[in-house]
């Protein structure tokens, strides 16, 4: 890109490639090239999600996703964030839990499907537990990373200074020298839980997820893609605020 | 930290017999070091790179304990101030803090309000010429400048020594030569007590009062030199002389005017 072009040129294509997709999508089925039944029309999404909106139970499926989405999200986030920052930190941990890390690290979070059932049953409590392995994992290995990273001479620099101790240097160097690490495991993690909530919801926990699986039993695939852009456009906001939120602490990067 | 003793004796820190091994005693990267030095002179520590200079700063430091031996400072009555400071090579700022927040680190931890901190803090930078980049962010300044916030984070907690630790010898010849000017003239202003470590015998020549050779494997003292009073002619046919024999002691050749040096190793 050259630099004469305005910061709106990259936003205004974007724009036009999602009319462009729509359009020819719209195209393809008024012209009877995609068989009608395996693909809803994007005209027919509009009065779709108005009936949905009037039912109440899009605001309803939202509320019930959004409150696994957090909870999950801040479960996950913290823990993982914490363990990684703390097995960085202090070898003797890293050592302790480095054989139940490779243990448990490959198992996707959908694995723990039957236990979340088991233990939790199948309300919020278990898509919470899902979505909190996935995003677990995610933030640990970002905090390790970051904290791994860490050029040693800063640690030289605090103790100079006095700030020699555990939690002083954790204050002076590890915290804020992992920040970038951490938030960027931080944003991966926000996308990664949307995608444990269509999952854990599948299930029966109500929520988007669940809404989805019924309409698709109903062959009401309209009302699936409605659920599929109601995700894009709750990951877009989500994303938005988080973005606005890094700006603000990791202004020292420029 | 090392044994800090408050008193009034004109010595700042005496090193006794230190020795540093890695290998519990196999080997040894220092060894039988003794060095006293007293308030108000700058001094030099000259060597090969890699002998082991920095090490020894570390150790005075507190930053690294000795394998054997003491290192004794001895610390002002002054509230509000630490013993020793040190200026790194590449001037390490936290890049996350800003070039006030900077200077202000070792003033943290030493009961000050935050007015008082940042009093004394831009003081600091006042005193090398920084203080309008009080706000800025450590990328957004020269190697030099940072070098400058570096000196301005360890002056301002009052060090009774300075450490520096090749602090210049990543700047470019013309930033090298500004900043050995102004070191001079804050040296020549707080009358502050330096150990200055460099791998370079001019910048040893233009900066130290007494230059200390420190050679070998492991490495010792294996000389000590009185440079001499300011302004002073580096050209001068006794400076010369007195370059040429640090040149040969560093290079590990016998010194042809031995008799006239100062030994400090005691294993020779």
């Amino acid at each position: 890109m050259t630099p004469s072009r305005s910061i709106w040129t990259r936003p205004l294509l974007g724009v036009v490639g999602l009319i462009v997709l729509f359009g020819a999508w719209e195209a393809s089925i008024r012209l009877g090239w995609v068989p009608s039944g395996l693909l809803p029309a994007p005209s027919s999404l509009g009065p779709a999600w108005l009936e949905e909106v009037r039912s109440g139970a899009w605001i309803q499926a939202i509320r019930d996703s959004l409150t696994h989405y957090v909870m999950g999200l801040v479960i996950g986030s913290v823990l993982g964030m914490l363990t990684g920052l703390l097995c960085g930190t202090v070898p003797l941990l890293d050592g302790l839990l480095s054989g139940v890390v490779r243990v448990l690290r490959p198992i996707p979070g959908l694995a723990w499907v039957p236990f979340a059932i088991l233990w939790f049953g199948l309300d919020t409590a278990g898509a919470t537990f899902v979505i909190a392995i996935s995003v677990f994992w995610i933030n640990f290995y970002a905090a390790y990373g970051a904290v791994q990273a860490i050029d040693p001479d800063l640690y030289e620099v605090a103790a100079s200074f006095g700030h020699g101790g555990f939690l002083a240097r954790l204050r002076t160097v590890v915290i804020p020298a992992s920040a970038p690490g951490v938030l960027a495991g931080l944003r991966t993690g926000l996308g990664q839980a949307w995608m444990s909530v269509v999952a854990a919801e599948l299930f029966g926990v109500p929520g988007i997820g669940a809404r989805m699986m019924q309409a698709s039993s109903l062959l009401a695939t309209d009302l699936v893609v409605v659920y599929m852009l109601t995700m894009a456009l709750l990951y877009a906001l989500t994303d938005t605020a988080f973005m606005l939120v890094r700006k603000r602490l990791l202004g020292w990067q420029g | 930290m090392n044994a800090v003793v408050t008193d009034t004796d004109d010595v700042v820190v005496r090193l006794e017999n230190i020795g540093l091994s890695h290998d519990h005693g196999h080997s040894f990267i220092l060894r039988h070091v003794n060095l006293e030095i007293r308030r108000g002179e700058f001094v030099a520590v000259l060597g090969p790179s890699g002998v082991g200079k920095s090490t020894l700063l570390r150790v005075i430091m507190g930053l690294v304990q000795p394998s054997e031996g003491t290192v004794s400072l001895h610390a002002s009555p002054t509230a509000a101030h630490r013993p020793a400071a040190m200026v790194f090579q590449d001037a390490k700022l936290m890049p996350w803090r800003s070039v006030l927040r900077n200077v202000e680190l070792g003033l943290e931890g030493l009961g000050l309000t935050r007015p008082q901190r940042r009093e004394r803090a831009m003081a600091a930078l006042e005193l090398v010429g920084l203080a309008d980049t009080a706000d800025r962010w450590p990328r957004q300044l020269s190697g030099g400048q940072r070098q400058r916030v570096g000196v301005a984070r360890a002056l301002t907690v009052e060090p009774d020594l300075l450490l520096m630790d090749e602090p210049f010898g990543a700047l470019d010849a013309i930033t090298r030569g500004a900043l050995q000017d102004e070191l001079l003239r804050i040296h020549a202003r707080r009358h502050g007590t330096v150990l200055f470590v460099t791998h370079d015998l001019d910048e040893a020549l233009i900066l130290a009062d007494r230059i200390i050779i420190l050679e070998g494997q492991p490495a010792g003292l294996r000389g000590d030199f009185a440079v001499g009073a300011r302004p002073r002619d580096n050209t001068a046919p006794g400076m010369r002389a007195m370059a040429e024999r640090m040149r040969r002691l560093i290079a590990g050749e016998p010194d042809p005017g031995a008799d006239a040096a100062y030994w400090q190793a005691s294993e020779i």
